[in-house]
């Protein structure tokens, strides 16, 4: 008899749990992030800015470098936002079309803030889980190298650079992507450390796992949660950096721009009657770094594990 | 059962490097004796029960058996052959023969793995080229035998409560047919129904496939009901080993003897009227332990000689050993 209803409770229990797929916690968290309706409706302005960067260019009249002879140096009066000019946004004090250089300008500050988040992400992570798994005198010394690195003046050593090798784009990226990777190995290493102890790394370690597998099986998925929060909250301030350099004349070279130098230059001739010139870009500027505050904000929400 | 033991410690001793606030580099740390002259052998099917206060040890001996944390000298005797003279690579053939379960069922637990992939980690990691369906049958197998059923395979451990973790964590450590599997309190850390029911499916699948273990408590009934052998730790050091029902009818050691008279007896009439035999004071420091007998600063028999001598660990019976002054 206890056969018989062993196999009908089976049975049940079969029953009931209809897919048999378990929810990940990525799964969990992607349905959290949902319900957050600034994150979402942020991505989803992120993307739309993204996809305009790409798709723009094919309804451009002017080319980003090409000069309105008409509009150079009276655009106060010629060089206002129009449809028939083919200048949507207006243009510059040079005659060039302002809708063609901020999508310009978009494309280069994205860029460098990605890529200069993900050689952070890279380097950051894989520093600061090695540093933090191997512990002991390699940590002390691993983590001491990134006190000094962090204790050099950020700014000071990007002008620096630029001024001693040259302005270009490369340069930039090897500034910013060499300081920026010290905060990320910090919060890695403090979240190896707080992980290494946990006791499903020390059943992997009593079963015989290798080191090696056991940093990328367990460490790393549990770290990348983390990880996203931090990568989408340090795009905003790489984006930042490069617009500051820019502003100061440093960042990218004529004739491609950046959201910074058109700040700048916008805000050079405000006196002038031109104000789109100012809040073309500026607006682009804005509602981007907005929209990435509130994707990392809504990642760190859903990724929280006091929530799970 | 044979009669043949499968796990020999011999004389194991661990130390900790203590550093205070204050030291300078070049200052020597203090030894802290976590474990301390431990022997005992272990039989095939045999179940040897470690007993107790908070840090006394009990996970130190176990954790030192695995080589998760280093000895200071002494042997453990797997099978004939001494791991701790074994380098980390020589040691990965061994590794499959022992397990382990932990107190925490969740935290011993991936939470960004499915529980398939879990319970099937030994068997990839010592069998790599088992083909992929031999995988799932050896996992469902196993997870039938715990009491779980296999449609949970693609679950990940928050769905679950804490008495069906334990049993995933159980699973895990039998998908490799494992000789000796180490439970380092793995009850404690749930309530006393579902106490039950894992130390009875311990129990059962003990019989069913032969093991040994180790079973880690402070909880004297349960050790009770699971143990062949137990042992009583106080700092690091034995002060008794004997067969389970020795030690409850006549425990030789004033510790042992207060331990046993704490456990609660389930007729108020009896536990009203219990000679419950009181420890004063707090555990010394395992830095700076008692001169002697570690015992004697709470021992109620304690005399001159307990401070001057160490008891040595004898026999007072067949299979019953105290380290204490006053026996016979």
């Amino acid at each position: 008899m206890i056969v018989a209803n062993k196999s009908k409770i089976k049975k049940m229990a079969e029953n009931l749990s209809e897919s048999g797929a378990g929810r990940s916690l990525w799964k969990d968290a992607r349905m959290r992030f949902m319900q957050n309706k600034a994150a979402t409706i942020s991505l989803f302005i992120l993307i739309s800015i993204v996809l305009f960067s790409f798709i723009g260019p094919y309804f451009a009249v002017w080319s980003y470098e090409q000069i309105d002879w008409n509009a150079m140096g009276s655009a106060a009066r010629v060089g206002m936002p129009s449809i028939e000019s083919g200048h949507f946004f207006g243009t510059d004090d040079l005659g060039r079309d302002l809708y063609s250089r901020v999508i310009q300008g978009t494309q280069i500050s994205l860029m460098v803030g990605v890529l200069g988040a993900s050689v952070a992400v890279v380097v950051g992570t894989l520093y600061g889980a090695t540093s933090g798994y191997l512990g002991g005198k390699i940590d002390q010394i691993m983590m001491r190298i990134v006190d000094i690195l962090m204790s050099i003046p950020y700014m000071f050593v990007l002008i620096l650079l630029l001024v001693v090798f040259g302005r270009s784009i490369g340069m930039l990226f090897i500034g910013i992507g060499l300081l920026s990777w010290l905060d990320m190995s910090r919060i890695v290493r403090g979240q190896t450390l707080n992980l290494k102890n946990k006791e499903f790394i020390e059943a992997a370690r009593v079963t015989g796992v290798t080191d090696f597998k056991i940093i990328t099986r367990h460490i790393v998925p549990n770290l990348l949660g983390i990880v996203a929060v931090y990568a989408t909250l340090l795009v905003p301030g790489i984006i930042l950096a490069e617009s500051f350099i820019s502003f100061l004349g440093l960042g990218v070279q004529e004739p491609s721009t950046s959201w910074g130098a058109l700040i700048k230059e916008g805000a050079g001739t405000i006196s002038y009657d031109t104000e789109w010139q100012l809040l073309f870009p500026l607006a682009f500027f804005v509602v981007s770094l907005f929209c990435f505050y509130f994707i990392g904000d809504g990642l760190r929400d859903a990724l929280d594990p006091k929530e799970r | 059962m044979s009669n043949h033991a499968i796990l020999e410690v011999k004389n194991l001793k661990v130390n900790f490097d203590v550093s205070s606030e204050g030291d300078m580099p070049w200052t020597k740390a203090k030894k802290l004796q976590a474990v301390n002259d431990i022997s005992f052998s272990l039989n095939a099917g045999e179940t040897l029960g470690i007993v107790g206060e908070s840090g006394c040890g009990k996970s130190t001996l176990a954790r030192a058996i695995v080589k998760m944390v280093p000895a200071e000298s002494g042997e453990v005797v797997w099978l004939g052959n001494d791991l701790l003279g074994l380098s980390n690579a020589e040691t990965r053939p061994y590794r499959k023969q022992i397990q382990m379960i932990f107190q925490d069922p969740l935290a011993s637990l991936n939470p960004r793995m499915n529980i398939g992939e879990i319970i099937a980690e030994p068997l990839r990691t010592h069998y790599p080229k088992t083909p992929e369906s031999d995988i799932q049958a050896r996992v469902s197998d196993v997870m039938s035998k715990v009491g779980l059923l296999d449609n949970l395979m693609n679950r990940y451990p928050h769905e679950f409560s804490g008495g069906q973790c334990q049993r995933i964590g159980i699973a895990r450590a039998l998908i490799l047919k494992p000789k000796l599997i180490i439970c380092d309190e793995p009850v404690s850390a749930l309530d006393v129904s579902i106490q039950a029911q894992v130390v009875n499916l311990l129990m059962d699948l003990q019989e069913e496939m032969d093991l040994a273990l180790i079973f880690i408590a402070h909880d004297l009934s349960v050790v009770k009901h699971i143990s062949t052998k137990i042992m009583v730790l106080y700092l690091g050091n034995m002060v008794e080993l004997a067969n389970s029902e020795d030690i409850y009818k006549s425990p030789s050691h004033p510790y042992t003897q207060a331990l046993i008279s704490a456990v609660p007896i389930p007729d108020p009439s009896v536990e009203k009227n219990k000679n419950l035999i009181m420890i004063e004071g707090d555990l010394p420091s395992p830095i700076n332990p008692p001169s002697g007998c570690v015992f004697r600063t709470r021992c109620q028999k304690a005399q001159d000689i307990c401070s001057q001598d160490k008891p040595e660990f004898k026999e007072v019976s067949s299979n019953h050993e105290v380290a204490c002054h006053f026996n016979d």
